[in-house]
């Protein structure tokens, strides 16, 4: 044992033992790695989901070329691809910042529902006004909505050190029932039968088609605008490198006077009004109206996205793509291979538990060693 | 009234068991210094293989061990990443919650929206009719009387036994134990593996006993409730009890209003277990003090092994 220990310097993190290999922690993460590791992930869900679609007796091929392939060969595929990257590109942007500070709003579903419910009822509210500045200010009251509602969370961590992780969680169940008590009673069309729907958006009220042929719409420019902001954010201001420094190390943070309590707001309203924009989105962009289901599970994805880009700005565009790609393939499976579109989420889980996985290569090494020599 | 006193207790210690089985598991996990956010998909996949088991004329032996069976194989995976690959507790424990939840849903489609025989009630003749109690006590289905006895073997194996003193030792400081040399991975992976079991039976409870039916999304939040549960019971067994017990008559107190003939929002009703969850969170966390008191040391944070 002595001989071992002594083989590396104090300080130094000690070696995992796997075999014959050794795994040995980077000083740094390794560049390379870091880029491989996703596309491994990638790669690895791919395997897995062909293997479940063998189990569940489906043709592979079929599956595989129904999920990730078609949705690819059509201008309508491609447009549903991008409407769905939307949403998530935005919403991951906006949980990346926090997590990188150690902030975990996985309740970002339910800051989407209710930004989504403030855009509604301010389009309902105005329902005969066509000036320009009503979708601004729908998309204002939204995300301000989302960001209060995370805001709840916030406050209750600084004020009563209750973990954001559970109630983030919490109100997004919360902010479900509030969308079905509200679209079967105070914002239902009154000339829309029994439906538990709103009236439709007044054309104002909606984001202006982009693409020939798609139902792609401008909400997607929010989506880059969001990446742009957070990359500035995120790698060019001190705010962000504050930030980022009291979730890699709290104790030097506290030191260097970067408050925890900044963080924990910081986070939590940026992750809210991120979701709460992409609610906005939703109602003003492909539904057009308030209605039971208005995301399918876009604020859980954006977690997979977030981790998946490396919680990096520039990192999270291709994740949001890959994630969308999977969204619209479950849907065309489910057509075309008769697949379930439950196969989706477990496609989304498979992709997680890969990147975690893998993520160990990029801050660790593999490293031969040599048989020991017998001891004298 | 008297009947609806009966009713609600009756209920409540049946609502509580699935959370009550799932949070004994979540307590040894978390004593063991790993924070374990999976639970919401263990769960489910518990609930979903013990009813499928159920519905192809299976027994309730056989269901509630292949329950088992699934939440003991995701546990297996979050142990993996947590243990071999040193992911972030959280993020792990989110991955594979998601990862149990598609699981449960492709388990389940055959079966969506189908109902089983519930499992049946326990007779004691006399004793079960008595008046209030009668019910409550001696006349629930088998998997309550076996929650309740799992919370005791948990009290005992944490507070009285030499493997549970190890498991808190490791919680508490993995690295002292690992000097001493204890495994620590391993005892972690005894504890995640328990942990698992214990949510795929919680989940199997549920369809098995309380609502004998199988729909996509039918855990409805509460592997998270059981999260706070163990918060909220301060990692002790006996008050996760009483808090398992409260959980249980908040979610039948929509039935018991609608019984007396309140006219509340349906859609308040269902939200109320999870802002009774938030409300008692901050309350419990309000004195850090008392927190940092009963909250294992190492909770959520990677153990580096030595070599």
């Amino acid at each position: 044992m002595a001989s071992r220990a002594d083989a590396s310097p104090p300080g130094v993190p000690r070696p995992l033992a796997l075999g014959r290999r050794r795994l040995v922690a980077r000083v740094e993460p390794s560049r390379s790695a870091t880029l491989l590791v996703p596309v491994a992930a990638v790669l690895l869900t791919l395997l897995g989901g062909t293997v479940l679609f063998a189990l569940l007796g489906q043709s592979p091929l079929a599956a595989f070329h129904a999920f990730f392939i078609e949705p690819l060969t059509t201008r309508y595929g491609i447009g549903e691809v991008l409407l769905k990257t939307g949403p998530l590109l935005l919403i991951a942007q906006g949980l990346a910042i926090g997590f990188r500070a150690q902030v975990w709003n996985i309740g970002a579903e339910g800051q989407l529902l209710l930004g989504a419910i403030a855009a509604a009822a301010v389009a309902l509210t105005l329902a005969d006004v066509e000036s320009v500045w009503l979708l601004p200010l729908m998309m204002l009251a939204g995300t301000v909505a989302g960001a209060a509602w995370a805001g709840i969370a916030a406050w209750l961590r600084v004020r009563f050190q209750a973990s954001e992780i559970i109630v983030t969680f919490m109100l997004s169940s919360v902010a479900l029932q509030l969308l079905y008590y509200l679209v079967s009673g105070p914002l239902r069309d009154p000339m829309g039968m029994s439906f538990p729907q709103s009236a439709l958006l007044h054309d104002a009220a909606l984001f202006a088609p982009l693409l020939n042929g798609t139902r792609v719409n401008t909400s997607l420019y929010l989506a880059f605008i969001a990446t742009a902001a957070a990359w500035l954010f995120m790698q060019k201001s001190l705010p962000g490198y504050r930030l980022q420094v009291g979730g890699l190390a709290p104790a030097a943070a506290r030191y260097a006077g970067f408050a925890e309590r900044r963080a924990v707001w910081i986070g939590l309203l940026v992750g809210g009004a991120a979701a709460g924009l992409a609610g906005v989105g939703e109602v003003a962009g492909p539904l057009g109206l308030l209605q039971r289901s208005i995301s399918p599970g876009y604020g859980f994805a954006a977690i997979i996205v977030a981790f998946l880009g490396g919680l990096h700005p520039l990192g999270i565009v291709p994740a949001a793509l890959v994630m969308a790609l999977l969204y619209v393939g479950g849907d065309m499976a489910m057509v075309s291979a008769g697949l379930s579109n439950a196969s989706t989420t477990l496609l989304q889980g498979m992709l997680l538990v890969s990147y975690l996985a893998c993520s160990l290569f990029a801050t660790h090494r593999l490293v031969r060693v040599k048989p020991r020599e017998p001891h004298a | 009234m008297m009947d609806s006193i009966a009713f609600l207790l009756a209920g409540t210690l049946a609502a509580a068991t699935p959370l009550l089985f799932a949070a004994m598991g979540e307590v040894v996990v978390e004593k063991s210094g790993v924070l374990n956010l999976g639970i919401e998909g263990m769960m489910a996949s518990g609930a979903a293989a013990a009813f499928v088991v159920v519905f192809h004329g299976g027994g309730s032996g056989s269901a509630l061990a292949l329950g088992a069976l699934a939440g003991l194989l995701l546990s297996c995976v979050f142990g993996l990443l947590v243990l071999t690959f040193l992911a972030h507790q959280v993020a792990a424990g989110l991955a594979v919650g998601i990862l149990g939840l598609g699981a449960s849903v492709q388990i389940g489609k055959a079966v969506e929206g189908r109902t089983i025989a519930p499992m049946p009630r326990i007779d004691l003749g006399p004793l079960s009719e008595l008046p209030v109690i009668g019910r409550a006590l001696f006349g629930q289905t088998p998997t309550v009387y076996a929650g309740l006895i799992a919370v005791a073997l948990v009290w005992w194996f944490l507070n009285r036994s030499r493997a549970g003193l190890v498991v808190r030792a490791v919680g508490e400081s993995p690295s002292a134990a690992d000097a001493i040399g204890y495994p620590v991975a391993l005892i972690r992976f005894a504890a995640i593996a328990f942990g698992g079991v214990m949510a795929g039976l919680g989940g199997a409870c549920l369809t098995l006993a309380y609502t004998p039916l199988w729909a996509d999304g039918l855990i409805a939040g509460r592997g998270w409730i059981v999260v706070a549960l163990v918060v909220f019971g301060a990692w002790r067994p006996g008050r996760i009890l009483l808090g398992a017990w409260l959980f249980g008559a908040v979610s039948l107190l929509e039935l018991a209003l609608q019984g007396v003939g309140l006219a509340i929002p349906s859609q308040l009703m269902s939200a109320l277990p999870y802002l009774v969850t938030i409300v008692v969170l901050a309350l419990i966390s309000r004195d850090p003090r008392r927190l940092r008191l009963d909250r294992p040391v190492s909770l959520g944070k990677t153990h580096v092994p030595r070599a």
